[in-house]
């Protein structure tokens, strides 16, 4: 589904990204872990093109898109769901959906916001509230559905579970579920294994721009030292 | 009564002319973040175009209402196409430089396209057909009022309403002002930012243009609309808010009537009152009356500002090689020679003055003429009024200056970014209406001439030789202060606000102190203009004065200290060689700016540096 190589990035003249390489098969969820300021955001952007890749190749369904505009690389079939979740605040819940939508793909249940609804009971309750009136956790919730309105293939979610709490963690976890259930492949990232083994089926360690590790989450979680190494705090 | 009723609806008219223009401006600044100068230009092509097929109509509707309405309607979708395509080959690809480069460039369209009318429509006024339908008046309230300015009003209003719509009810403009907010998410949802940005254009010239044509029936098409109507724009769109469509019609009300009422009560001193209530409002709410504090649109990031080290030793060598020639220069050149490079030593003080504020202080000035024309005038008035020496012009030049630098500068630097630069074009204006309007004291247009020097300096050498000691002096002083402690707080408050508040910088001060220091070194500029030219007219403190130094900063490069100088050689020179050479100037001249911004975006002395850094 995805297959990154040798991926490379910059910002400005600092090297972020040091050949960043990984897959994602079809229908699985990846998880991309490492600590602050790991690359991990830095690999999604560049995946997505808002951060061009100076080297390297993005393979998504057999076609190179590194260096696309984003809107291409979205038309393509790739969700991105930033991790300040840059929701438009002066628009409301319906209008931000509006915006993430795109037509129909061949095979895909395609999203519409009474669907969406129903993966997020709570933004259904709140369709004309403007992005800005909302708690952190209900525009984490609606980042994701906008997304999901592009009807991609591969969703990309940064750090989904970053300052959210207990409950809403455990309502994330089961529409992380139900998506995955629908056939979507999943690249996520996290700091923490506590959120990422309720939902991931494979690991990719990250650390200053390189790939570590890649595994089962099983096989992570077996190996102690990996952990101690990479992702200890 | 009557009278007041009438302006009152006159002012309502000017109005709704005044938003059509200002709502164009504001939906284009609020998505791309460019200020575009060129929104003037449009406008008077709307007027043009409109002029043209009105007139040229084929038999059958010469004089119709549907010739008529049709071509008002032609012309405003033509305008908006000229629009894109102004877009698409011009400001798509500025779209990351730095916001006073798309506003170069965008002047480098007004100069072009002043050339191109002038060249298809020629240098008269030209008087358009009343509206049929709407001709004469109506009796209203008791008064006769003319019909086409009742329909005027109406526009108004019903052009706020169909934006709300389309901007309300419409996925393009959901579209739009989500891309006002954040365009890179917007494209990372799977929309082509591009052809968003295209539309907005066509949408925004296309108002402009509807703005102008539909001035015909109301006064005459010429070549001085596009700037007249670009400071009203502006002033309505900051007053406004930046990017509110309700505030810029709020602010078109206030505008409008503001003419209307003042042109009865204080005639003499109507454009000052404009400025002052924008000054006014800008001090109260510094984001303008809608307008709110907006996080920088993103997805253009900017690169900071390299830091200024020492002066390498090569330019340390051309610089002391170029002065020896200059010194040289009288013996070997005519006085006409000698005259114009008096004149570009005075740009030089000029630019540099300006950089001062812009590349250390990170303040930029659209109204930097303000100074060096309180310079001229201050030594042209104490010449006339008083027959005082030269030395005492001179030295008046700079006082006065450095006082309206002290009162602008007071207002101006408490805000920041465009609406800082928008109030420093507002006080730019006051000081011009005040050399325009009180014709007593300033003679208005007819200048103040006979301004010569006293007998010991009238030979063009020694004039010469007193200019460049007072410029390069005053030049290299400014070059001095950026890299004493005073320049590496102005620097550190411009690279980080906070942080230098933090650390006991008094930003305020800085940039207030800085502000007066560069109004100073522009005055001694102006003061020896007036002296060199023997005379001083408005134009000396108008807007297109203080575009010129603009342009020698940015054409130098606002990043490095030789900048300007460059900059101001390359700028005058040019001007002066083209403006000998060819009637087109301004194509030229609009053409090479627009060149220059497409290839060289850090200037030419940045060019220059990044190529020497290789
Ligand atoms: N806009 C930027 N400009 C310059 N450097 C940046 C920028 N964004 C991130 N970086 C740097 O790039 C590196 C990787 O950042 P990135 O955001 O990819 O990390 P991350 O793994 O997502 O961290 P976190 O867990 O904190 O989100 C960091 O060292 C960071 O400081
Ligand atoms: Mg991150």
């Amino acid at each position: 589904m995805l297959d990154v190589a040798g991926l490379h990035a910059h910002y400005g003249r600092a090297h972020i990204l040091d050949g960043v390489g990984f897959t994602v098969a079809a229908g699985e969820v990846a998880v991309l872990l490492g600590r602050n300021g790991s690359g991990k955001s830095t690999t999604m952007k560049a995946i997505m093109g808002l951060v061009p890749p100076s080297a390297g190749s993005v393979r998504f369904e057999g076609r190179d898109i590194a260096g696309q505009p984003p809107f291409r690389i979205a038309r393509a079939g790739i969700g991105y769901v930033p991790e300040e979740r840059r929701i438009f605040t002066d628009l409301t819940v319906l209008e931000n959906l509006d915006v993430g939508r795109q037509p129909a793909r061949a095979g895909l249940r395609s999203w519409d916001a009474a669907r969406l609804f129903d993966l997020f009971p709570s933004l259904g309750a709140m369709r004309d509230r403007p992005g800005g009136r909302m708690s952190g956790g209900e525009q984490q919730m609606l980042t994701i559905a906008r997304t999901l309105m592009g009807n991609p293939r591969l969703l990309l979610l940064d750090e989904p579970s970053e300052g959210l709490a207990p409950v809403i963690i455990e309502r994330m976890v089961h529409a992380i579920a139900a998506l995955k259930a629908e056939g979507l492949s999943i690249l996520l990232s996290e700091q923490n294994l506590h959120f990422a083994r309720l939902v991931s089926d494979r690991a990719v360690i990250i650390e200053k721009g390189r790939i570590r590790w890649a595994g089962t989450l099983p096989d992570l979680i077996a190996a102690d030292d990996v952990r101690e190494q990479y992702l200890s705090v | 009564m009557e009278d007041l009723l009438i302006q009152a609806l006159n002012g309502l008219a000017s109005a709704s002319s005044l938003f059509l223009v200002a709502s164009g401006l504001t939906v284009i600044f609020g998505v791309s973040r460019i200020v575009n100068f060129a929104h003037g230009s449009l406008y008077m092509l709307g007027a043009y175009v409109g002029w043209s097929l009105v007139t040229q109509l084929p038999e059958g509707l010469a004089g119709t209402s549907v010739g008529f309405w049709g071509s008002i309607l032609l012309a405003a979708l033509i305008v908006g196409a000229i629009g894109m395509v102004i877009e698409v080959l011009l400001l798509r690809r500025i779209y990351e430089a730095p916001e006073l480069f798309q506003l170069l460039a965008t002047f480098g369209v007004v100069l072009v396209v002043q050339d191109v009318a002038l060249l298809i429509w020629g240098p008269q006024d030209l008087l358009g057909p009343r509206a049929p339908l709407l001709r004469g008046s109506t009796e209203m309230l008791g008064v006769r009022f003319p019909r086409y300015e009742l329909f005027l009003i109406i526009v108004g209003p019903v052009v706020l309403g169909l934006l709300w719509l389309l901007f309300h009810r419409t996925r393009w403009g959901t579209l739009v002002r989500a891309a006002t907010q954040d365009r890179e998410m917007v494209s990372a949802l799977g929309v082509d930012q591009r052809r968003l940005f295209t539309s907005v254009f066509f949408l925004g010239a296309m108002l402009a243009g509807l703005g102008g044509t539909l001035q015909l029936p109301r006064e005459s098409v010429n070549l001085q609309m596009d700037l007249a109507i670009i400071t009203e724009a502006f002033v309505v769109v900051v007053v406004g808010g930046l990017g509110s469509l309700p505030g810029a019609f709020l602010a078109a009300l206030l505008i409008g009537e503001l003419h209307a009422f003042g042109i009865l009560i204080l005639p003499r001193i109507t454009l000052v009152l404009v400025f002052l209530v924008m000054a006014i409002v800008l001090v109260a709410r510094p984001h303008g009356l809608l307008g709110r504090a907006s996080a920088p649109s993103r997805g253009a990031a900017a690169a900071p500002d390299p830091p200024i080290g020492p002066t390498p030793r090569p330019l340390i060598v051309a610089g002391a090689i170029a002065l020896a020639l200059l010194i040289a220069a009288p013996l070997l050149l005519r006085d006409y020679e000698i005259s114009v490079l008096t004149e570009l030593l005075i740009f030089v003080l000029f630019a540099a003055s300006l950089h001062f504020i812009m590349g250390p202080g990170g303040m930029a000035s659209f109204g930097h003429a303000a100074y060096f024309g309180a310079g001229a005038y201050g030594a042209a008035l104490l010449a006339k009024h008083l027959g005082a020496p030269m030395l005492l012009g001179l030295a008046a030049a700079p006082a006065l200056a450095g006082l309206l630098g002290i009162a602008f500068g007071w207002f101006c630097v408490r805000l920041s970014g465009v609406y800082s630069a928008m109030l420093t074009l507002a006080f730019a204006q006051i000081a011009w209406s005040v050399a325009f309007q009180w014709v007593e004291v300033t003679g208005g247009d007819n200048g103040i001439l006979g301004v010569w020097p006293d007998g010991w300096a009238r030979d063009k050498s020694v004039f010469f030789y007193l200019t460049l000691v007072l410029c390069i002096g005053a030049s290299l002083m400014l070059r001095r202060a950026v890299r004493a402690p005073f320049g590496y707080a102005l620097r550190a408050g411009r690279d980080n606000a906070l942080r230098a508040e933090a650390i006991g910088i008094d930003g305020f001060r800085i940039r207030w102190l800085a502000f007066t220091v560069a109004a100073v070194a522009a005055g001694i500029a102006g003061g020896l203009f007036a002296y060199s030219k023997g005379s001083v007219f408005p134009s000396t403190l108008g807007i297109p004065r203080s575009v010129d130094a603009l342009l020698m900063v940015l054409l130098g490069g606002v990043q490095t200290l030789s900048g300007p100088i460059v900059g101001a050689l390359a700028f005058a020179g040019l001007q002066e060689q083209l403006m000998r050479a060819t009637e087109l100037w301004r194509l030229i001249m609009g053409s090479v700016i627009i060149a220059l911004v497409l290839f060289f975006p850090q200037g030419l002395a940045g060019a220059v540096q990044k190529a020497w850094g290789k």
